[in-house]
């Protein structure tokens, strides 16, 4: 047997007093995709930083070929042909998407040929991109399949995927695992990280369970289950999500007739979107990324006040031109996609990112009440399982998903009447995740009203009473979830319902 | 007509040392470092440049030595902010405080000097066009050269592998760093850069725009420089268009006051920065606009591996 392409030896890194990785060791054969699974803060971030030279190991050794490596800097990962997508993106926001992916490339293409490339290569790994967009203006979705393509374009030896389906829909994760299959075969070794254990088993050769930072397991992903993988990952299995039939109450929130030009020519424009949310229901919103959620979320939010008064009602209230601190006085919460840079301050104390929409710890004349905040910030760590050092601790430092329950908790904790939440469960791992979902069914039960957005239909159908879809900035008529099919749901998200977009396309094509 | 034509004239000349040293300090923060050292970088590199001029007699060895006096402090900033990670604030007010001390300390001795003839410059044939001659062809040679360098910086930011990395870099140095690029080299290099471009501006100061040296003669102008950046949006074209507006405004008080207009001088004095503030009112409402083209990364340290 040859070496194996890449191996790790008694890898061992420390935070402070968090030991995020203890003395870790695997292997990587060629043209293997190797899954890394484990609970949220886990290890399996850093591990994979140690690997492309992001994160200096404090002890332990990388065999690259057979050979020990030196991995200094992310230089050097690239320069042995190691390519990575990392689970918080590095893109930069004010160019476009095509410049975006050059920088990673190598010198030798030129600007044209990686336009030519995103093209081409769009379409055969199905994942649909503009190359002259600037990033700023995509969705979290759309930012995930710059960064993939990015890494594929590269044509590594060795290609990490931190949580790369984490925001893809379905259909974009299918055909990404034929690219991956395809990309292996040729020997390229993979290591994949994904909380949906369905992947793994679909998809790698050998699977590596990390707990607390260290490998408790190891085992070969084809003879096993999820339920099995789960419990090798978190020592138990998912709860099943229990929900009784919606109690439905009075409207709540209601979009009439709302249209919203885009921000710019690459915005996407809502047009006439209608909706409803009554107290004590949930209603989702499916759709491919980039159809509109985030201008829609914007809107109800407050972050976008441009909207008519009367378009947005809260309670009979209009509320289209207030901002987003109104109407959280009103009741409305909300639960942005982007956790970092929106969701919280990167560089700011788990207490403080509290303040940014929680006041109870404010006193008269803004005065902070210090001990109050840390006791509420550490509530919302102990009842949401969050991973972390306490309240002090950054908010960057902590592992995507716990910063993720970290913030859906905050808003969940705040008891909204009317909560606004999109992808609740990016990067969650399975028990958390069922945690997080059974709390919104509580909420709804509670009396609230829940407007969910997320790419992942099945969520959808779990949590949600009734559904819209989103396409090309218009919404479709609700259904409710009991007599939807996922196959009406997807042709819908081509925006082929009754008078939606994609029909009214086809009809002028008729016509033509 | 004719005193058009020189008041023109008089404001290009004005607007070259601007847009020049203006030009380096947007190379620097496209690349993330705010050095508001410029004031003293133009000092040094003034009294070094009339120093070389004086003794060397030619003015483009006083270029060449304002280029590398400018371009060793750059360095040193460099050093201190890029790999030492000190307060970029805090260390440009210190290069700025040292920049005006030391330049009158080393500069003593040139005081009251005189540079050799000053010749008249002529473009041949376009020189002797009727108004478009004298307003814009019988100008320093480094006038031109200004122009030249504002397309070349536009070329290379807009057109190049190596611009686009750089204003990479500038806008989010954690993300280059993940893709392979040295960041602390790519910026220690535009910080050097930049020096460079403000030691020719503030060799043009006092080998050819006063042209003699005396203690502080920079008057500001690093400064103005520097709200030149904000004011350009950090679009190299916009720098020259400003620093011309900015020297034409000058050129105007100065002109005014000549033919006596009744005002006082002070208030004069003060019309360059009023409209200087009016402007970068009127850009920050554009919030879009500074989102795009302002280094996000603007003034930060950078720790690579943190
Ligand atoms: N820069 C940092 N500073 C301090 N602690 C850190 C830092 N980065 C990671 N940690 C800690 O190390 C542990 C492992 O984090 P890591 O990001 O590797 O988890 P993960 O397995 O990727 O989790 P997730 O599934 O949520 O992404 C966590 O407890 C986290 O809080
Ligand atoms: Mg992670």
């Amino acid at each position: 047997m040859s070496a194996p392409r890449l191996e790790l030896r008694h890898i061992t890194k420390r935070y402070g007093d968090v030991v995020a990785n203890d003395d870790v060791g695997l292997a990587v054969a060629p043209g293997e995709i190797h899954a890394i699974l484990g609970e949220n803060g886990a290890g399996k971030s850093t591990l994979m930083k140690v690997v492309y030279g992001a994160v200096a190991p404090d002890a332990g050794e990388l065999l690259w070929d057979g050979a020990p490596a030196a991995i200094q800097s992310p230089h050097d990962a690239r320069a042995l042909g190691i390519a990575m997508v990392f689970q918080h993106f590095s893109l930069f926001d004010s160019l476009t998407v095509a410049e975006n992916v050059w920088l990673g490339l190598s010198r030798t293409v030129s600007l044209r040929e990686v336009v030519e490339g995103i093209r081409g290569k769009a379409a055969e790994y199905g994942l649909d991109l503009d190359p002259d967009r600037p990033v700023h203006v995509l969705s979290v979705g759309e930012r995930q399949r710059v960064e993939i393509v990015r890494a594929l374009l590269a044509n590594p030896r060795l290609l990490i995927l931190d949580e790369p389906t984490a925001v893809l829909t379905p259909q974009a994760a299918e055909k990404l695992f034929e690219t991956l299959r395809k990309l292996a075969a040729t020997g390229c070794s993979i290591l994949y990280i994904s909380h949906k254990l369905h992947e793994i088993l679909a998809l790698c050769h050998q699977c590596t369970v990390l707990r607390g930072g260290r490998v408790v397991a190891s085992c070969d992903p084809t003879r096993e289950s999820t339920a099995s993988l789960s419990r090798m990952m978190i020592g138990a299995e998912p709860p099943r999500l229990e929900r009784r039939p919606a109690n439905v109450g009075p409207l709540a929130l209601s979009a009439r007739g709302l249209a919203l030009p885009g921000h710019d020519r690459f915005g996407v424009a809502l047009e006439d979107v209608s909706l409803d949310v009554h107290a004590g229901e949930i209603v989702g919103i499916a759709g491919v990324s980039g159809n509109g959620q985030q201008e829609l979320l914007a809107a109800l939010s407050g972050e976008d006040p441009r909207a008519d008064a009367g378009a947005i009602q809260l309670f009979g209230q209009p509320i289209g031109r207030m901002g987003a601190a109104a109407r959280r006085k009103r009741g409305l919460h909300f639960v942005p996609e982007e956790r970092l840079g929106r969701g919280a301050v990167p560089s700011l104390s788990l207490a403080n990112n509290m303040l940014l929409t929680r006041h109870e710890a404010l006193r008269a004349f803004g005065w902070i009440d210090r001990a109050a905040l840390r006791h509420q910030a550490s509530g919302v760590l102990r009842r949401y399982w969050v991973k972390a050092s306490g309240p002090a601790a950054a908010a960057r430092s902590l592992s995507g998903g716990n910063l993720q329950k970290y913030i859906v908790g905050r808003e969940l904790d705040a008891v909204p009447k009317v909560l606004v939440v999109a992808q609740p469960t990016w990067g969650v791992d399975v028990g958390a995740a069922a945690q997080i979902r059974a709390e919104l069914v509580a909420l709804r039960d509670a009396g609230c009203a829940v407007l969910v957005v997320s790419e992942e239909l099945e969520e959808l159908f779990a949590l949600a009473d009734r559904l819209h879809v989103i396409a090309k900035g218009r919404l479709s008529p609700s259904i409710g979830s009991a007599e939807a099919s996922v196959e009406q749901i997807g042709e819908w998200m081509s925006g082929l319902w009754t008078g939606g977009p994609g029909q009214a396309a086809a009809l002028a094509g008729g016509a033509r | 007509m004719n005193e058009l034509a020189l008041l023109v004239a008089a404001t290009l000349s004005a607007g070259t040392p601007l847009a020049i040293a203006g030009l380096g300090l947007l190379l620097n923060e496209r690349a993330g470092v705010l050095n508001l050292g410029a004031e003293g970088m133009l000092l040094i590199s003034a009294v070094a440049g009339f120093a070389a001029a004086y003794h060397g007699g030619s003015e483009w060895l006083g270029f060449a030595a304002g280029a590398a006096a400018g371009a060793a402090v750059a360095a040193v900033f460099g050093w201190l902010v890029v790999w030492l990670n000190t307060n970029q604030y805090a260390t440009g007010l210190a290069v700025s405080l040292f920049g005006s001390g030391f330049s009158a300390f080393v500069g003593i001795d040139y005081v009251g000097r005189q540079l050799g003839e000053k010749t008249a410059h002529a473009v041949p044939v376009l020189a002797d066009v009727p108004f478009l001659g004298p307003a814009l062809f019988r100008q320093h040679p480094m006038v031109y050269v200004a122009v030249a360098l504002v397309a070349a910086a536009a070329f290379f930011l807009y057109r190049t592998r190596a611009g686009l990395v750089l204003r990479a870099v500038g806008e989010s140095p954690q993300s280059a760093h993940a893709l392979g690029y040295g960041v602390r080299r790519i910026r220690l290099a535009a910080v050097v850069t930049g020096g460079a471009l403000c030691g020719v501006a503030g060799a043009f100061l006092s080998v050819v725009y006063t042209p003699l040296w005396v203690e502080g003669m920079v008057a500001g102008r690093g400064w103005i420089a520097l709200a030149l950046t904000v004011f350009a949006t950090w679009r190299p074209g916009r720098i020259l268009l400003g620093a011309y507006l900015f020297g034409g405004v000058t050129m105007l008080q100065l002109h005014l006051q000549a033919q006596g207009v009744q005002m006082p001088s002070q208030f004069m004095a003060m019309l360059p920065y009023v409209a200087t503030v009016v402007v970068l009112v009127l850009i920050s409402r554009n919030p879009l606009w500074i989102r795009l083209n302002m280094p996000a990364s603007l003034g930060k340290p950078f720790f690579p591996g943190a």
